[in-house]
């Protein structure tokens, strides 16, 4: 989605001077003792790591920890040219507004888009040779001998007989002018194709890893609020007497958002919250309703809408074909779900404003609270923590808990913590949009499509953001029709059409992940399963002679089917089904075996082939395979938010349900040794896993689902 | 009206807490007691975050009443092994099973829960003892290798 930065030399050239300009931190080697009771005085040695008397490297990452495994990849980038010993590795979250202003652009300070390791390939390496260079000179120079003379080892620097750690001569080394350096050739990579473990766990196993939600102090009250109802409703009168009774519960104060009860804890503020007797004024979205939204977005899609790509001219071509395929599908609202529910602590000060958060776009954040408080950007703090979980969630253009949580700081004049209890988060909206996807398509004498009319019609995800220059042009959020809008399937096709419809409505939306590709995919590779159906063809030869021209996409597929023994008898009762999809720059392919059985769907195994280019850390493409594919399937089988009446009908675990680990199949990863431009890994296994699964559905009932999420009853029903 | 004091042992270590009755062991234990390894979820016992022992026994704290308990020894994952090398934890970071981390001290307590009881337990043993923790990063393979590595069994 967001576009690789390329490395900026500027960038390093200005670390470089703001370090001799004296950002260096008072630097002493103490003596072991006091060592261990001083906290190791570190020197900054570039925007990326600091090396400390102790010789640990300290790696300080703008990009987040969100489960992704991006702090260990990054990680290794740099230790990669740094030539240091993996173990003394730490890494932290870098701070927004302490001090050093990066002042850079949003894809390298925001988390997303599958891009971190593509966008900070080359910037990682480069601060790991540019430090590496730094302190071999230093140590050449207290060795008195040329920089060629020296070579490094695990984090120290050796000539001849002669040995000197890293953090011994850190200081030293950031006096000195940044050099140009040359990065390593493939052959001498050490670190990067391996699979190193992850730095992250350790804390991860015993408690000890912070989130959000675990931050406390002394002082700190937490904060629950009362939201309307319904989306964009406002509060007409609020009796909080017996609310502001209940032990504990320190304030209630009114926000734009709603109600906020403050508590000693999370269980007072809560009591506090169901103690309200509120009188909401429900606000124009009360008339958005599941039901008739579908009616509205079928009519839509029986009119022309503005065209992402045309040629020739479809609806003759579709008269005249000689078979025809027409297709609705249908697509509900998703809500995210991360397992640690949205939270924010906010402290005004006098001065400045400290916040506490798990976000993927603190600069952002930092911006609008700034301009709310009246501050200065560099007057807001933003910490960010261990994120648990986001999927898009925490990735709000709009900042909404975040700026929620200043307005209960502000208007309380306390120091709060804002939680959203799992109740809020299912109904809090920012989900993946509805859309509804009406295909027309005529098949040719050799059973592949000639003519192709494609209609989407659905909320835009980057209209009204920071992202919208990039994505929405010409009434076009590209993000909506992506994955068919340039489709490879399509590129042959003489007659065709691909028409958006956005639709305006308050319900708000975000990208949630895979973007637009959770829906596009699972049209897109469904119908190519029925095409090949049609023709009496092997679906997965019918797809490769479909895509003969693009290696990669066959590359994935090949090595599905070859690991999934692909036309071999599967157990007996047992179906597969295909899906082959790129997004974020990686080529997907996956095999899912089903079997059905009393109308229960029981999904046995996905094989899963991908083409990423280089691996940085295949094991964590493989932990992301296995993470898209449970997210993927989840949404498949259970995901649906409805609204009724404006309310939305879920709330919790019971009733917007997830996949769990009895329902959970064998997950067998595959990565093709690719060696074009590298590819995303978080999302990329989200988007061929539903469509498989359907296609593998139609095999064992000869029925096509067409509706999200999938459910035999439709088969008998399909309206 | 005053509220009640409890008298709670965790992780070996005795706390006295003034709480609500109904205050669930989940909130007595992270924001009273301030031990935060032990997370918040769902808070109705549908997903496994908030899992500790009671006794051993694994138990959903956020729907257990503070004045439920009366002796139990109550552990948390901060607790589950003074080292932090209990077999599960150790094949949790073998096996690279997390991801966010989020839902993890819950899972290791079910795991841990599991093992004490059936020291080698079938997979569909595994999958019922694991199937109230959600994990919304899809680590279930990797659960079911690291349970049974640290069972001693060949993942």
């Amino acid at each position: 989605m967001k576009k690789n930065s390329p490395i900026n030399r500027r960038d390093f050239l200005r670390t470089g001077s703001l370090l001799s300009g004296g950002l260096l931190i008072g630097f002493a080697v103490p003596a072991k003792v006091v060592q261990r009771a001083l906290a190791p005085v570190a020197t900054e040695l570039n925007a990326f790591l600091r090396i400390s008397t102790d010789n640990r490297i300290h790696i300080i990452l703008l990009k987040v920890e969100m489960g992704q495994g991006i702090w260990t990849t990054l990680s290794m980038l740099i230790a990669e040219e740094l030539d240091c010993d993996w173990q003394t590795i730490q890494v932290e979250p870098r701070s927004s507004g302490k001090g050093t202003d990066f002042a850079q652009s949003l894809a390298i300070q925001s988390t997303g888009g599958s891009d971190s390791t593509r966008s900070e390939f080359d910037r990682c390496r480069q601060a790991g040779a540019t430090a590496r260079a730094m302190l071999v000179r230093a140590a050449a120079n207290r060795f008195g001998v040329q920089p060629s003379d020296c070579r490094t080892e695990n984090g120290y620097v050796i000539a001849g007989r002669k040995r000197i750690s890293y953090g011994e001569v850190a200081r030293e080394a950031s006096a000195l002018p940044v050099p140009s350096v040359t990065l390593r050739e493939p052959k001498d990579w050490k670190y990067i194709g391996t699979s190193p473990k992850r730095l992250d766990s350790p804390d991860k196993i015993n408690g000890k890893a912070k989130y959000g939600l675990d931050v406390q102090f002394p002082g700190l009250l937490t904060a629950v609020v009362a939201r309307p109802p319904v989306f964009g409703g406002q509060v007409k009168s609020v009796d909080a007497t017996r609310a502001r009774a209940l032990p504990g519960v320190r304030a209630v104060v009114r926000i734009p958002t709603g109600v906020a009860v403050l508590g000693d804890h999370f269980w007072a503020a809560s009591r506090g919250r169901d103690a309200l007797k509120i009188e909401w004024e429900p606000g124009a979205l009360v008339a958005v309703d599941s039901t008739t939204q579908l009616a509205e977005y079928r009519a839509l899609a029986d009119t022309t809408g503005i065209a992402s790509q045309q040629k020739g001219d479809v609806v003759t071509a579709l008269a005249k074909a000689t078979g025809r395929i027409e297709a609705e599908f249908r697509f509900p609202y998703l809500a995210h779900a991360p397992m640690e529910p949205l939270n924010c602590t906010v402290r005004i000060l006098n001065d400045r404003c400290q916040l506490w958060t798990g976000t993927q776009s603190p600069l952002l954040h930092q911006a609008e609270v700034a301009a709310f408080l009246g501050f200065k950007p560099e007057q807001v703090e933003l910490n960010t923590l261990f994120l648990g979980g986001s999927f898009g969630r925490r990735g709000s253009f709009q900042d909404d808990w975040v700026m929620e949580a200043v307005h209960i700081a502000k208007a309380s004049g306390k120091p709060i913590k804002l939680v959203w209890t799992r109740e809020d988060d299912i109904r809090g909206g920012y989900y993946r949009p509805v859309y509804v996807h009406r295909a027309r398509i005529g098949i040719g004498p050799d059973g592949f499509p000639v003519a192709w009319q494609h209609r989407i019609v659905g909320q835009s995800l980057f209209e009204n953001t920071p992202l919208a220059s990039e994505i929405v042009q010409n009434g076009i959020d590209y993000s909506s029709v992506g994955g068919i809008h340039g489709s490879p399937y399509l590129a042959r096709i003489p007659d065709q059409a691909v028409e958006l419809h956005t639709t305006v409505c308050g319900v708000p939306v975000l990208p949630w992940r895979s973007v637009g590709h959770t829906h596009t995919a699972f049209v897109m590779e469904t119908l190519i399963d029925e095409l090949a159906s049609l023709a009496s063809q092997d679906p997965v030869d019918y797809r490769r002679a479909l895509l003969n021209d693009q290696p990669r996409y066959l590359a994935a597929l090949t090595l599905a089917a070859e690991k999934a023994n692909w036309g071999m008898p599967l157990p007996p009762g047992h179906f597969g089904g295909v899906a082959v999809h790129a997004a974020m720059g990686s080529y997907v392919a996956q095999i899912v075996e089903v079997s059905v059985d009393r109308q229960q769907i029981r999904i046995h195994r996905v094989v899963c082939a991908i083409d990423c280019g280089l691996a940085v850390n295949p094991d964590g493409v493989r932990a992301q395979m296995e993470s898209g594919i449970v997210y993927g399937l989840t949404a498949a089988l259970y995901g649906e938010i409805t609204l009724k009446e404006g309310q939305v009908q879920q709330s919790n675990f019971h009733d917007y349900r997830m996949l769990r680990i009895n329902e959970t199949p064998v997950i067998d990863v595959y990565l093709v040794p690719g060696t074009g431009p590298m590819g995303g890994a978080g999302e990329p296994g989200v988007p061929p896993v539903a469509p498989a699964l359907a296609n593998a559905l139609f095999a064992a009932t000869g029925k096509r689902l067409r509706r999200l999420p999938l459910r035999l009853v439709d088969l008998t029903k399909p309206d | 009206m005053p509220m009640p004091t409890y008298t709670l042992t965790v992780n070996q270590k005795t706390y006295t807490v003034k709480a609500d009755a109904q205050m669930p062991l989940l909130w007595v234990i992270r924001d009273l007691i301030g031990l935060t390894g032990t997370k918040y979820g769902c808070g109705i016992a549908q997903c496994g975050a908030c899992t500790i022992h009671l006794d051993g026994a694994p138990i959903r704290s956020c729907s257990f009443p503070v004045s439920a308990i009366t002796h139990q020894q109550i552990t948390t994952i901060e607790g589950l092994s003074p080292t932090h090398t209990h077999p599960v934890q150790k094949a949790w970071i073998d096996e690279q099973v997390p991801q966010c981390g989020y839902c993890q001290s819950g899972q290791i307590m079910a795991a841990a829960a599991l093992l004490k009881t059936n020291p080698h337990p079938t997979d569909e043993a595994i999958d019922a003892a694991m199937q109230g923790n959600i994990c919304r990063c899809g680590t279930y393979p990797r659960i079911r290798k690291a349970i049974k590595k640290a069972a001693g069994l060949t993942p």
